[in-house]
């Protein structure tokens, strides 16, 4: 078996005095597909956050391929991570958001194309045929010239993942990108996202309220409440058998709000 | 007294020169307050606190004094430690410094009008700060902020007959000095009052059309 691509050891995170995550930790394999889900203010946004170094931890340690995310060694310590060392991790790892986020005052194939010419020095024309080939792959390759003021949320969010894929991240953080959707939209995006999954070995962390989508697409689901895990498991063994009275409570909830699972 | 047309034409090559150097100093003013403005803003956010206090501190001082207090300063004091400037630059300056706080202000709001998802996506598209305030916070806080920043530099237009006080020939100074010469001063001081109010008008038909052309840009 090989060794985790993510490893999460013993985790603290505060706001204020309000402590989000306790003491988490959990282990990701390369080109797993996970799924996060659990109640609204579970923890599950700060999670992916924290990947992403969009915000800091408290405590405990971070590997991603065996590196650690926040520290450094320094001689025989280990020393608070410096910018040069988050920006040298955050090539690994690419996030898509809720609110898409997309540049407004770029257009859909500039927004795919900045990261990869600014931070990797790619050329011109060899960044707008790429990001010709991702915006093709998510449906968008005749929206490249189109301001992001133009397009609906599902086509925002469609540019959104090819903007993060451009910089060919190995794993991609996914948080409740069809929540800010209008429903008729939500599939669209679902199905890149299920394309991604079935082309590609990235790994991938999902955090959805869209419960049949999770059941589909993840190998493994984790439960969240309070910031912790409370259980997980094979998708099946979650949605049709789950253990824990707070899963099958959380997914009765769920269901009577009109979810699918 | 009664109005002299002879006397107007007699004066107006002076007068038009005034009328340039007040130009002049409007436009490297605003230029200045632009850049001092926009290094005021950057380092009032910076993480260090002694710098963000300090800066800080001296932006309230100076915009809490009188722009006149200042022009004496840079140009009857300075020169006391060394520093001798000309009346324009000395001016310029002056206005630059004074009109900074303010346009600080309006970069600061600008700037913080740009959504915190922005500086995330940056963030996880791996941009350096540099790259991230160069492409994509200014060009965003940037356009929302050019009718508040043109009416900043019309109303700095407006103060220029103080740079007068430092003997600087604006339109003011060469008006007064004319009609101390001549002991009239009808003339003068209506070409004074006519020259602003026309440059003011079209100032104005200009900001309007910067407010229809830079309304918010949409996300
Ligand atoms: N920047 C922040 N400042 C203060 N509280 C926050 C901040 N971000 C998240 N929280 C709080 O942390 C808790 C967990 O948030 P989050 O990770 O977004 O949960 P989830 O994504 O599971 O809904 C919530 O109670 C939220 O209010
Ligand atoms: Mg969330």
């Amino acid at each position: 078996m090989s060794a985790p691509i993510i490893e999460i050891d013993g985790i603290t995170k505060s706001f204020g005095s309000f402590k989000v995550l306790d003491g988490l930790s959990m282990k990701v394999m390369p080109g797993e597909k996970l799924a996060l889900i659990g109640p609204s203010g579970s923890g599950k946004t700060t999670i992916l956050r924290i990947l992403m170094t969009l915000e800091r931890i408290d405590g405990g340690h971070i590997h991603v391929e065996g590196e650690q995310l926040y520290h450094v060694t320094r001689g025989d310590d280990l020393v608070p991570a410096d910018e040069r060392h988050l920006a040298k991790m955050r090539q690994k790892i690419g996030m898509v958001f809720q609110l898409f986020n997309l540049f407004p005052h770029k257009s859909v194939i500039d927004n795919v194309t900045l990261a990869p010419m600014l931070t990797k020095g790619v050329a011109r024309a060899a960044a707008e045929k790429r990001a010709m080939e991702l915006l093709d792959m998510v449906g968008m390759a005749d929206k490249a010239k189109s301001m992001p003021s133009q397009l609906s949320g599902g086509q925002k969010q469609r540019v959104a993942i090819a903007r993060a894929l451009a910089l060919s991240p190995k794993i991609m953080l996914f948080d409740e990108v069809t929540s800010a959707l209008d429903p008729e939209l939500v599939e669209e995006v679902l199905n890149v996202m299920r394309r991604l999954a079935e082309e590609t070995d990235m790994t991938m962390l999902l955090v959805t309220h869209e419960m049949g989508f999770a059941h589909d697409f993840a190998d493994r689901v984790l439960f969240f409440d309070r910031g912790r895990i409370v259980e997980e498991g094979k998708p099946d063994d979650i949605f049709r058998h789950p253990k824990q009275e707070r899963t099958q409570t959380f997914l009765r909830k769920i269901i009577a709000a009109g979810h699918r699972v | 007294m009664e109005w002299d047309w002879n006397f107007v034409w007699q004066i107006m090559p002076t007068m038009l020169q005034g009328v340039k150097i007040t130009i002049i100093a409007t436009l490297l003013g605003s230029a200045l307050a632009a850049v001092i403005g926009l290094v005021i803003a950057l380092l009032r956010r910076s993480p260090n606190r002694i710098v963000s206090r300090s800066v800080g501190f001296a932006a309230e001082f100076i915009r809490g004094t009188p722009l006149l207090v200042q022009l004496y300063f840079i140009f009857y004091v300075l020169p006391d430690i060394g520093i001798l400037l000309s009346p324009l630059v000395a001016g310029v300056i002056g206005l630059g410094l004074h009109y900074g706080t303010y346009t600080a202000e309006v970069y600061r709001a600008g700037i913080d009008n740009v959504p915190r998802g922005q500086w995330e996506a940056a963030k996880a598209c791996n941009l350096g700060p540099t790259q991230t305030w160069t492409h994509i916070i200014m060009p965003q806080a940037i356009p929302p902020m050019i009718p508040a920043l043109a009416n900043y530099f019309i109303a700095m237009f407006k103060e220029t007959p103080l740079l007068s006080a430092i003997t600087v020939l604006e339109l003011m100074n060469q008006a007064k000095s004319i009609a101390n010469s001549n002991y009239r001063y009808i003339e003068p001081i209506t070409l004074v009052g006519a020259f602003f109010l026309v440059i003011s008008l079209c100032s104005v038909f200009l900001l309007r059309w910067l407010e229809r052309r830079y309304g918010r840009i949409e996300s």
